[in-house]
């Protein structure tokens, strides 16, 4: 048997039944894209057509093998007709004040970074075993003492760095108690939670009391003019708009996906990162340091997630208010979990997020909905719900996640 | 030839053992609490530079539980409050108001707390107490301020039932998605907390369906009308209430519950190892449902109990200071999902957020927004400290330094 013949075995075919419910998914957000600005189709054929299309696609890849795939396809499709039908009633200016696609794309950036931020950190300490239900304890460390660090240092870089070190520090309690401690890793991110709460609440007080924080360097804006004047001028408008007046961390964040996947899967450390999270024993076995390596991954996810939260308070709002990061921490676990663990699918996931937190206090300026205004809120926290009800497919986590490990 | 027999004991050694189990538990919740309290107390120290003693005495002193032993001494010595009240009736009489106020924090604390352990009893983490203690407040507050004419009895029963159903639907919620698609019910919890907020928000809000009809400026629901509102035990405005009595009868239920019932027996076999429940013939996702689903029960009753029994009103800023379905996670944890030990943990967080409180606590001693978060960093760290088997371990290995009564093996000759 040669080696190519084998290869040749091993290829994976081209799977028609998968493209055809990626197909159908397409279909389905086309049938809804279309009724919007810049195209605001008004015919209702056109988006009940692309929609059965899409159903049509979906049911095929459902008979063809992919149940799930097939079925969310057919799902969306369907939701797609439904919300195009439903924008269609809408008036055009109405739709335009909330639908204009480079501001949305700005702020879909920045309300996905915090998430991007927290996530990565998260990917790091989960894909090492220890799942990292503290996030969102992480990331409030980061929000207060981030600023407080740029305003005690008057540096706003400084405060990213003392941000940071809250985070791990914060993080390496966690890490103590479910690594040696070997505590109930859910229980231990639970009190985290609540001590970085009461913690940066009563230091909050203690120092700022009622006034609030004032005054206090902010992480700068990278300004990208050049974008303005690439041609087509719709195009470089709309670049000008979605891109360049982005926060400086906005671009970290993205930065930080890419070096997560460099990390986690280009390099020793990452390999070990992943064995000691798939396999522990037999990484210890070949003398990989379990425990090392995930007191690392633990306190970097901690310093990972103190960043969005400095992001959050120096970058994005300029202030703090306790209990500021509402939940984001818990939204970049799902985040994580919809990405299936991989830095880019946890980058679309946090977009994806990002996105319903973008277009919720734009559906609020509509007039006719301004009583419901409050409602919107809960639409980054319904679409968590909904994905983490495992739409797409099953999550895999790492094997050993988790478990504490026992040294013998 | 010599045999070994064995001579008898005053008890078996499997009685002195689980008393020991038994002793090791309530030792190590204790040894928990104080452990908390002083690491609590190095934070005042490191933060304010100040002694936590005198904080903790006059926290002490807000809870009102010198009331109970207030014939034997005088309030004021064990208070250090002097100054404070001229007189011993003064104290005693403000300490009883005090005392009212921690037991009816004991009340909700005793409902969410159960919400969070009987779903722990069959191994899922039911976060969402806050949830669907909102979820229950609103369906109180919808039937409380409706229905004027009703009988008493027939009012309050229907507030109390529905809102213990619709806590038990909201929470059903992350218990279907578990049983069904195995989605976390930590994350869905937490989402359906965050969602019940802001549901509450709106329906509060200027212009919400529940906000009042008659102060139309304010984002504040009606008040309950009165035969909806429980009756009242002891005090007078805001005084203890009966839904004390139903948090005890809770708690009774939920220990028959777990104990002695066949679907407690499921659930408890789902906690330990839910594939052998599964070879067992028990339905797992089935027990996931329920347990959930009475767990979101006690935390909705845990709600109508409060608006009923002495808020009488709710609006957006008491949606906003709403934390009690959170202390639930501490009152369970400390408390080993037990109901003995539910009940002791519940009154410790009551008394200690009674006493925290920026009406009991005397701001020259320590300023009441500092210790509210004082008392959540020490609920932070009970539950940081129960999580950790360590406690446990070195308390049951000192168990061996302990006499135990021991199988004497007695040599006969033969």
């Amino acid at each position: 048997m040669s080696v190519a013949s084998v290869a040749e075995r091993a290829t994976v075919r081209f799977d028609v039944a998968k493209a055809a419910g990626i197909v159908a998914i397409a279909l389905g957000a086309l049938a809804f894209w279309v009724t919007l600005p810049p195209l605001t189709v008004r015919t209702q054929a056109v988006p009940i057509t692309l929609g059965l299309a899409g159903i049509a696609s979906g049911l095929w890849s459902w008979r063809h093998g992919h149940v799930r795939l097939g079925w969310t396809g057919v799902m969306i499709a369907f939701l797609g007709i439904i919300v195009g039908l439903f924008a269609m009633q809408a008036a055009v200016g109405n739709l335009e004040v909330v639908i204009t696609w480079s501001a949305l794309t700005a702020a879909t950036l920045r309300f996905a970074t915090p998430l991007i931020f927290a996530a990565i950190g998260g990917l790091f300490s989960e894909r090492s075993g220890v799942v990292n239900i503290g996030l969102e304890g992480m990331m409030l460390m980061g929000a207060f003492f981030g600023i407080y660090g740029a305003d005690v240092t008057d540096s706003w870089w400084l405060g990213i760095l003392i941000g940071m070190g809250a985070g791990a520090a914060l993080a390496f309690v966690h890490a103590v108690f479910s690594i040696h401690l070997r505590a109930d890793q859910i229980v231990s991110g639970t009190a985290i939670n609540f001590l970085a709460l009461g913690l940066t609440g009563y230091l909050f007080i203690d120092l700022y009391g009622t006034e609030g924080t004032g005054e206090v360097p902010a992480v700068p804006d990278v300004h990208l003019d050049f974008l303005g004047r690439i041609p087509p001028e719709g195009l470089g408008n709309f670049l000008e708009r979605a891109f360049g007046q982005l926060n400086l961390m906005i671009w970290l964040a993205l930065l930080t996906v890419v070096l997560a996947y460099i990390v986690i899967f280009r390099t020793t450390l990452g390999l070990r990162i992943r064995s000691v999270g798939e396999h522990p024993r037999a990484a210890d076995t070949v003398g990989i340091s379990v425990y090392g390596v995930r007191y690392l991954a633990v306190t970097t996810s901690g310093a990972l997630a103190a960043l969005g939260g400095v992001y959050l308070s120096i970058g994005f709002v300029h202030s703090f208010t306790e209990n500021m990061t509402a939940g984001r921490g818990f939204i970049a676990l799902a985040a994580l979990i919809f990405g299936k663990w991989r830095p880019f699918g946890v980058l679309g996931a946090a977009l994806l997020f990002g996105f319903a937190s973008a277009v919720a206090p734009r559906l609020e300026n509509v007039e006719s909905w301004a009583t419901y205004g409050t409602l919107f809120q809960t639409l980054p926290y319904l679409l968590t719900l909904i994905a983490v009800a495992g739409l797409i497919g099953r999550s895999i986590p790492p094997a050993a996640i988790g478990r504490p490990y026992e040294k013998q | 030839m010599s045999q070994v027999d064995t001579a008898p004991v005053d008890e078996a050694p499997t009685v002195a053992v689980g008393r020991y189990q038994q002793a090791g538990g309530f030792l190590t919740a204790l040894i928990t609490t104080l452990l908390a309290f002083l690491v609590g107390g190095l934070v005042v120290v490191a933060t304010t530079g100040r002694n936590p003693l005198p904080v903790y005495r006059g926290i002490f002193d807000g809870t009102g539980l010198t009331w109970l032993i207030h014939p034997l001494v005088d309030v004021r010595t064990i208070g250090g409050t002097h100054d404070l009240y001229r007189t011993e009736a003064d104290a005693v009489a403000v300490a009883a108001i005090s005392l009212q106020q921690t037991l009816i924090l004991t009340t909700t604390l005793i409902l969410t707390g159960l919400a969070v352990a009987f779903a722990f009893r069959a191994g899922l983490f039911n976060i969402g107490g806050q949830g669907q203690y909102l979820i229950g407040i609103m369906v109180a507050v919808g039937i409380g301020t409706s229905f004027a004419g009703m009988p008493r009895g027939l009012h309050v029963l229907l507030g109390l039932v529905c809102a213990a159903l619709a806590g038990a639907l909201w929470a059903g919620i992350a218990g279907l998605m578990r049983a069904t698609v195995g989605a976390h019910e930590v994350i869905t919890t937490i989402m359906l907390n965050w969602i019940a907020y802001w549901i509450a928000s709106y329906a509060f809000s200027l212009g919400g369906p529940l906000q009042s009809d008659t102060q139309t400026s304010v984002p504040i629901s009606n008040d309950v009308v009165d035969s909806a509102k429980l009756h009242v035990l002891w005090g007078g405005l805001q005084g203890l209430h009966i839904g004390f009595l139903l948090a005890l009868g809770a708690l009774a239920a939920f220990w028959a519950l777990i104990n002695r019932s066949t679907l407690g027996f499921g659930m408890r076999a789902v906690g330990h190892n839910p594939e052998a429940a599964r070879y067992g013939g028990i339905s797992v996702g089935r027990s996931y449902f329920l347990a959930m689903a009475i767990a979101g029960g006690f935390a909705g009753l845990a709600g109508a109990v409060d608006l009923l029994g002495w808020q009488h009103r709710y609006g957006v800023s008491d949606v906003q200071g709403a934390e009690l379905g959170f202390v639930g996670i501490a009152v369970a944890l400390l408390g080993r999902n037990t109901a003995f030990g539910i009940l002791c943990s519940s009154l410790l967080f009551g008394a200690l957020l009674t006493g925290a409180n920026t009406r009991n606590l005397d701001p020259s001693i320590f300023d009441p927004e500092l210790a509210g978060n004082l008392t959540l960093i020490i609920q932070g760290l009970v539950v940081l400290f129960v999580g950790a088997d360590l406690l446990v371990i070195s308390i049951w290995r000192a168990r061996r330094r302990l006499p135990l009564p021991r199988r004497r093996p007695r040599e006969v000759r033969a």
